[in-house]
Order: C-alpha cells, then sequence, then structure tokens
C-alpha cells in the first residue's frame, strides 16, 4: 500500500486547481516552466536554422524577427524569472525552514493563475501577428510597429504580479514561519538567495510594469512619451526598461546560486566553506543590482559622466560573485565528492557561469563595450550566465529534488549523458558566438556577410546536439514517474531539512515536530548526534 | 551577402578585426589583457577543481570529508581586494579611452551622417558632396560624424575601427575617428530596426590625401561604367537589394525579375506599365503608387541619385529578364 503523500493526499483535477498546498503548486509551475522552456528552445533551433547559411533559408525576415523576440520573450517572461523561485523555491522555501507552508497559501495559488492568464496574453500575441520588436521592445520601433507588441506587452505586465506577489509570499515566510531554532543564519543559503531574490523582484518589477503601461498608452492614445515624433524621448525607454531587467537578470542568477551552495554541500558532505559571505554576497547582489542598468546604454547617447558611473559600479557587482565561487571552490576541498548527476551540473555552472562572468567585464569595461555592443559578443555573454549558469543551476537543483518531489530516482547513466550532449552542445553553440561578436557580427541579424558562415553553421550544429541533450533527459524524467526506482527519504545524504521528511513529503511536510540545533550543513554535529 | 570590403574574419587576430584607427591600439590592448587575465584566472580555478575533484573523491576510505574547514577570513579578503583592484584599474583605463573618443579634435572634418530604414545618407557640408551607402575619408584625418535618424533607434558601428554609436530620431548623436590605413571597412547597423535592418550596411573608404581630393574633384566613381552595370552596381551599393530580389522572389518590395514592361496592379486599383517614367517616379516618389500586397516602406532616393545613375538602373533591370 502506497503511503500517504501530498501527491496522493487528494485526488482529482479539481484539488489540484484548487490547492493550497506549496508543494502542488510548485509542481505545477515546474510543469509550464519546462512547457515554456521547450518553446522558448524551439524558437532558438528554428532561428539557428535560418542562420546556417546567408540570405532566405527557410524564413522571411520578418519571420525571423518574430522569432528571435519570441525566442527572448517566452525564455525571460514565462520561463527563466519565474524557473527556480516558482517551481523549486515554491516546493521546498517551507520545508527547508521546517514550515508548513508559506505564509500566504492563497496568494501563493493567485499568482499561479497570474501566470497562466499572464501566458496565455503571450500565446495569443504568438498567433496574432507576433511581435518583431526584439524582447526589449524598444521605441520608437516597437510603439510604431504593426505587430501585436500590445497583447505580448500586456501579457508581460500581468507575469509581472505573479512575480511580485512570489516575492512578497517569501519574504513574509522567511520572516515569520522559521522553525523554532532555526536563527536567520541557521538557514539554508538557497533560501538566503531566495529571500534577495524576493527583495528585487518586489522593488523592481513594478518598475517594468509601469513602462509596459506606458508603451501601452504610446501605441493606444499616443501620449507622446517615447516617440519623438510625438514629441518623447526614445531614451527615455531604454532607462526605464532596464531600470526592471538589469536587476531582473539577477533574479535569474540568485536562486541558481543558492542551488550551487545545496549541490555543493550534500555532494561533498562537507560544510560550506564561507556561510557568512556567501549569504551578505546575495544581499550586496541585490542592493548592486539596482544601481548598474545604464551599462546596456554605453552608446545609446546617455552622458558620459553617467557611463563612467554605471561602468565603475558594474566592476563592483562582479565582486560578490567571485567571492561565491571561491567559496564554492573552497568547499570542495578536503570533502568526499560524489561525482552524481546533480554534481556534473554543479560543476558545469562553475565551468560555465565563470565564462561568462569574465566576459562581463570586456563589457563592463566602457572602451572595449564600443566594440563589442550590439554583437554576438552580448549573446554569448548572456547565454553564458543564464544558461550556462541559471539553466544548469536549474536542472542541478531539479535532478538533485526530483527523488523528494516525485519519489523515484532517475536513471543515472541517462542523465550524465544527457549532461555531456547539454555541456558540449552548449559550448558549441555560444563559445562561436564569441569569436562572431568580437569579429564584428551585429545581434538580430536575419542575413550575414559570407565571411560569418563557418562560425554560424557550426553554432547552428550545436544547438541540435543541445536540443538531443534535453529531449534525452526529458525521456528518462518522464520515464522515472512512470516506472523508475522508488526513492528514499535521503538518497544523497544530505542534511538540510527536506531530507528529514518522506519522499515525497506529506502534505504538512513534516510528521514530527521540527526544532533545528545546528547550522545548517553542520556535518560534524549530525555526526556526532548520529543522526 | 557577398563580402564587399575587407575581411573582418580574414585579417586581424583571432578574435579582433584589423586595426585601422587611431582607438585601435589602447582598445586592442585592454582586450589582449583581458583576455590573458581572465584565461590564466579560469584556468587556475579549473585546475584546483580538477584537482579537488581526483584527490577527494569519494571512495570507501573517503566516505566522510576529512576535516571541515568552513571558513578563512584572510583568504575572503585576498580574493575580495585583489579583484577589486584589479577591476578599479581596468575601470579607468578603459574610462580613459572611452573619453578619448567622446572628444573629437578641434581639426575633424565634419560629415552628417542620416540613417533611415534601410540605408546610410552621408553629405559633407564644407564640400557640398552627397553620398549614398558609401563615406569616403583621407587617411590619418580626424573625421567627426553628426549623426541623426529620420525614424527609428539606428547604430553606426565601424569593427575595423572599434567605433560605435546609436543614431537617434530626435537629436544629434556624435562619433569620431582617424584612420590610420587606407582600404575599404565595413559599416553595419547595430540598432534593431525592422525587416531590413540586417541590409542596413555601408562602405567606408579610405583614401590616401591625394586619392582623397581626387575624389572630391571628380564626384563619387561608376561614373566610367556602361549603364547598366553601373545599375548593377547601385543595385546593391545602394541597398536596393535589402527589399527587392533579382531572381523572382517576393521580399519587402516586388522583385526586379522580368519587371521591365510588365502591367502593375496598385493599391488603389489603378495600374500602370512598368516603363522608364514608372521606374523613375518608383525611385523618386516610391509611395504615390504603391504595388498591390506591399507596404509603402521605400524610402525615397530623391535627390540621392543623379539622372544618370537612375539611368543605368533601368538600364540594369532591363537586362533581368
Amino acid at each position: 500500500m502506497t503511503e500517504l503523500n501530498y501527491l496522493n493526499a487528494k485526488k482529482g483535477l479539481m484539488s489540484w486547481l484548487f490547492t493550497l498546498d506549496h508543494k502542488r503548486i510548485g509542481v505545477m509551475y515546474l510543469i509550464f516552466i519546462c512547457i515554456a522552456f521547450s518553446l522558448g528552445g524551439l524558437f532558438a533551433v528554428l532561428l539557428r536554422l535560418e542562420l546556417i547559411a546567408p540570405g532566405q533559408t527557410f524564413f522571411t525576415a520578418k519571420q525571423y524577427n518574430q522569432l528571435f523576440t519570441l525566442h527572448g520573450a517566452v525564455m525571460t517572461f514565462l520561463f527563466i524569472i519565474p524557473s527556480i523561485p516558482a517551481s523549486l523555491g515554491n516546493f521546498f522555501l517551507p520545508v527547508m525552514l521546517g514550515a508548513k507552508d508559506v505564509a500566504f497559501p492563497k496568494l501563493n495559488l493567485a499568482s499561479l493563475y497570474i501566470y497562466v492568464l499572464g501566458a496565455c496574453f503571450c500565446l495569443y500575441s504568438m498567433i496574432a501577428g507576433a511581435a518583431d520588436t526584439g524582447w526589449t521592445f524598444y521605441t520608437p520601433y516597437s510603439s510604431t510597429t504593426d505587430t501585436s507588441v500590445i497583447s505580448m506587452t500586456m501579457g508581460a505586465f500581468i507575469l509581472g504580479f505573479s512575480s511580485i506577489l512570489t516575492g512578497v509570499n517569501f519574504i513574509a515566510t522567511v520572516h515569520m514561519m522559521r522553525a523554532k531554532g532555526m536563527g536567520w543564519f541557521r538557514m539554508p543559503l538557497f533560501i538566503w538567495s531566495l529571500y534577495a531574490t524576493a527583495i528585487i523582484q518586489v522593488l523592481a518589477t513594478p518598475v517594468l510594469g509601469i513602462t509596459l503601461l506606458l508603451l501601452f498608452l504610446e501605441k493606444v492614445i499616443k501620449i507622446g512619451i517615447f516617440d519623438p515624433v510625438l514629441g518623447g524621448d526614445p531614451v527615455l525607454f531604454q532607462h526605464f526598461f532596464w531600470f526592471y531587467s538589469h536587476p531582473a537578470v539577477y533574479i535569474m542568477i540568485l536562486p541558481a546560486m543558492g542551488i550551487m551552495s545545496e549541490l555543493v554541500t550534500t555532494f561533498c558532505k562537507k560544510n560550506i566553506f564561507g556561510y557568512k559571505p556567501i549569504a551578505f554576497s546575495s544581499i550586496a547582489i541585490a542592493i548592486i543590482s539596482f544601481l548598474v542598468w545604464g551599462h546596456h546604454m554605453f552608446v545609446s547617447g546617455q552622458s558620459d559622466y553617467a557611463a563612467s558611473i554605471f561602468s565603475f559600479l558594474t566592476f563592483l557587482v562582479a565582486i560578490p560573485s567571485g567571492v561565491k565561487v571561491f567559496n564554492w571552490l573552497s568547499t570542495m576541498y578536503k570533502g568526499s565528492i560524489d561525482l552524481k548527476s546533480p554534481f556534473l551540473y554543479f560543476l558545469s555552472f562553475m565551468f560555465l557561469f565563470c565564462i561568462g562572468g569574465f566576459t562581463g567585464i570586456y563589457l563592463a569595461t566602457l572602451s572595449v563595450d564600443v566594440h563589442l555592443h550590439d554583437t554576438y559578443f552580448v549573446v554569448a555573454h548572456f547565454h553564458y550566465v543564464m544558461m550556462g549558469g541559471t539553466v544548469m543551476a536549474f536542472f542541478g537543483g531539479l535532478h538533485y529534488w526530483w527523488p523528494k518531489m516525485f519519489g523515484r530516482m532517475y536513471n543515472e547513466a541517462a542523465a550524465r549523458i544527457a549532461c555531456l550532449l547539454v555541456f558540449v552542445g552548449f559550448n558549441m553553440v555560444f563559445f562561436t558566438q564569441f569569436i562572431l561578436g568580437a569579429k564584428g557580427m551585429p545581434r538580430r541579424y536575419y542575413d550575414y556577410l559570407d565571411q560569418f558562415q563557418p562560425l554560424h553553421a557550426f553554432s547552428t550544429v550545436g544547438t541540435w546536439v543541445l536540443g538531443a541533450g534535453f529531449m534525452v533527459m526529458g525521456v528518462y524524467l518522464i520515464k522515472s514517474l512512470i516506472n523508475g526506482e522508488k526513492a528514499s527519504a535521503n538518497p544523497w545524504g544530505g542534511i538540510t531539512l527536506e531530507w528529514q521528511t518522506s519522499s515525497p513529503p506529506i502534505t504538512e511536510n513534516f510528521a514530527h515536530h521540527v526544532e533545528v540545533t545546528h547550522d545548517p550543513y553542520d556535518y560534524e554535529a549530525v555526526q556526532r548526534k548520529g543522526v | 551577402m557577398k563580402d564587399v570590403n575587407e575581411s573582418l574574419i580574414e585579417h586581424g587576430t583571432l578574435w579582433l578585426p584589423r586595426s585601422a584607427s587611431t582607438f585601435s591600439n589602447s582598445i586592442d590592448s585592454t582586450f589582449n589583457i583581458i583576455t590573458w587575465s581572465s584565461i590564466f584566472m579560469f584556468v587556475c580555478i579549473v585546475a584546483v577543481g580538477i584537482y579537488f575533484i581526483i584527490k577527494y573523491r569519494r571512495t570507501p576510505s573517503n566516505q566522510q570529508a576529512a576535516s571541515q574547514v568552513i571558513h578563512n577570513s584572510k583568504l575572503e579578503l585576498v580574493w575580495t581586494v585583489i579583484p577589486l583592484v584589479l577591476l578599479i584599474a581596468l575601470f579607468f583605463w578603459g574610462y580613459k579611452d572611452y573619453l578619448n573618443m567622446a572628444v573629437p579634435p578641434a581639426n575633424a572634418m565634419e560629415i552628417r551622417v542620416i540613417g533611415k530604414k534601410w540605408l546610410w545618407q552621408f553629405e559633407y557640408p564644407k564640400q557640398g558632396v552627397k553620398t549614398l551607402n558609401e563615406i569616403v575619408v583621407p587617411v590619418n584625418q580626424p573625421v567627426k560624424l553628426i549623426m541623426s535618424s529620420d525614424d527609428v533607434i539606428h547604430s553606426f558601428y565601424i569593427p575595423n575601427f572599434r567605433v560605435k554609436k546609436d543614431v537617434l530620431p530626435n537629436r544629434y548623436s556624435r562619433l569620431w575617428f582617424e584612420a590610420t590605413s587606407t582600404g575599404n571597412y565595413q559599416i553595419f547597423c547595430t540598432e534593431y530596426c525592422g525587416d531590413g535592418h540586417s541590409g542596413m550596411l555601408a562602405n567606408l573608404k579610405v583614401l590616401s590625401q591625394e586619392e582623397y581630393d581626387d575624389w572630391l574633384k571628380n564626384g563619387s566613381s561608376g561614373d566610367d561604367l556602361p549603364l547598366d552595370k553601373l545599375g548593377e552596381k547601385l543595385y546593391t551599393a545602394n541597398a536596393c537589394a535589402t527589399c527587392h530580389s533579382l531572381d523572382g522572389s517576393s521580399k519587402t518590395g516586388p522583385t526586379w525579375k522580368g519587371l521591365y514592361g510588365k502591367k502593375r496592379e496598385f493599391q488603389d486599383g489603378s495600374s500602370a506599365i512598368a516603363d522608364d517614367d514608372y521606374i523613375r517616379n518608383s525611385i523618386n516618389k516610391p509611395n504615390l503608387k504603391v504595388v498591390k500586397g506591399y507596404a509603402p516602406v521605400m524610402p525615397s532616393y530623391e535627390g540621392l541619385l543623379n539622372e544618370r545613375q537612375i539611368n543605368g538602373i533601368i538600364e540594369y533591370i532591363k537586362t533581368l529578364k
């Protein structure tokens, strides 16, 4: 007889659609996020297919422009911003705090519904004359084009509320619902990262909302704020847009860094090196992230004075990220390192995120950025940090917590193959693009000079390897749900609270009263207790 | 698209195109120092990681961590302060060169640039010369571009010179450079501006002072080409190719294949035969009569092409059966 857990406690579609259980909400988010990732990935494969040769290959110029716009918009708004917080965060924040649920369960369900509503607007815009502005919607192109900018931006506007509500919920939960004995410095670092992320979600997202609303008003009633023909300033849009969208990229990376701390401690059976530096670096990143938006605008016509301040602060924001990388590396020292698939994703992140981080330095440097801005170098940089960083950590966390969430183990050999395919494919696609960009190849180009073809073709082939890796992953993960080996409560030997309950957990998370008596990764204390 | 100018890929280093302006040396040195420092630090990190993975891997004799080393304030200080110092130094270097790029010398020669979907117009105010998609300058002479857009935001980028600046519709933006070697260099539009964005290219010709003075006196080259060959050259040089195909396929604009003598149906229901006058009017006042099934987006070339050039285009189209 199967034990009662959150998956089988209540049955039927209604019990899911009206659930208040953060774990069920997290699983539903996970499904949508994976669908969004697949859709965004499909757009990427298609647009790179067009670029395998110069000139028209399969699509017209307009269709290509719509493809790269949709790829960016779907990946940014529907996939990566919600990804870790809404799925793994929702599932594990309460459990890792020893709590029964988040502070506001109904608000949590509301934020899921708002996500779905926003997604519907985006889907509608895809089929009704998809936007061709790029995911950044720069004016006056976006305020004057006849493609469906309004429905896409309104979709993003609605999705913003989903993000804000998740942030509000997490902040309240961390403050009010920690288990007895869990002071702030006994919280797992994943929680610190979600907390820092939540601060950004709550403070920055409203700015995007207002910006998109203003764009809507510009298009519909011609208020004259961005379009110079109507008396507006197009660069103002860029300031407003990037004031959110830069902190947004830290919404994307901070939770991923939190997962990294979880993976390295469990798979090295070691306490984290530098708990406080890592915790505080998340907060530092969150704060400084609000002060660097102008580094997207060094050649936009903003003043040289502003450009210099943004460049300086951008260099500063790199430091806390470096601190984390060094601390994770140090955690491996004298550990007992187990190279299981979640840890392979940890290692992929270390490799790829470092490349992403170092290439950010070129872009922070004013003189060098003039040459590299709006070229493929930038495209490569942000894919290294967002995909080589966040996506690797997301899949690392997904594999790590998969047995806990679903009570099943997946096929480890298949997981290693998928990780290898993804790692190799990723580098094929994007390392090539550093060279393309530094050599002068502009981004968002449908057609290109013949001399760039060999590099473009190689990059395109890489997308097939990358795609194959994700398809293998999809197959073995789904197969594990059907007939995977049943998972124990603690298959990896972790010591944070989620491993002290069943796999999958019961609806109330813990059968016993939770009281914390040691630091989250204190293996020595656990050994002494014989737990 | 055909490579028309000096290849960015074939010349220069693994990463960068050949340097051809006074800016390139310092910027390229900055780029290279960042590259080597990053490679060095990256290799160190990866090497340490691999060493740890091998030395501390989980074996039957290493089931628990050997020792729970969890903090070292000195180390934290070292890897916070040293990168900070290096990055601040880098900031100043980048800032210095950036300011140099922002302030043109007093003796810079001025050229006005207008970007619009999807071509570049250049005008030399002092010399009274106008060109389309091609800019000619003397070597070793500072040149200042005063740029504006007729519609959306574009961006003017010369990879060989390491310069770039957005071109805005509501105010002027400026960019200056001094070429250090003669040659033909590629100019790209690098701010996404719609369907023809990747076709919005231009050519930068750097001539010796003598050749440049010659060019100023005698006007743009091509006067010695036969008309249909002149038309063929203008087809790519003036960005007609961005919207009009030669093979029958429909792009932003109708194909030129078999155009001459064909009956054209317009949006307003009227029609006409595509003869010499029709082609001339389409070039100068393109949106008066728009062919059915196409949008009125063609920019006017009125004043940008002389009579001989228009004749050349007509003769070229006649050859496209």
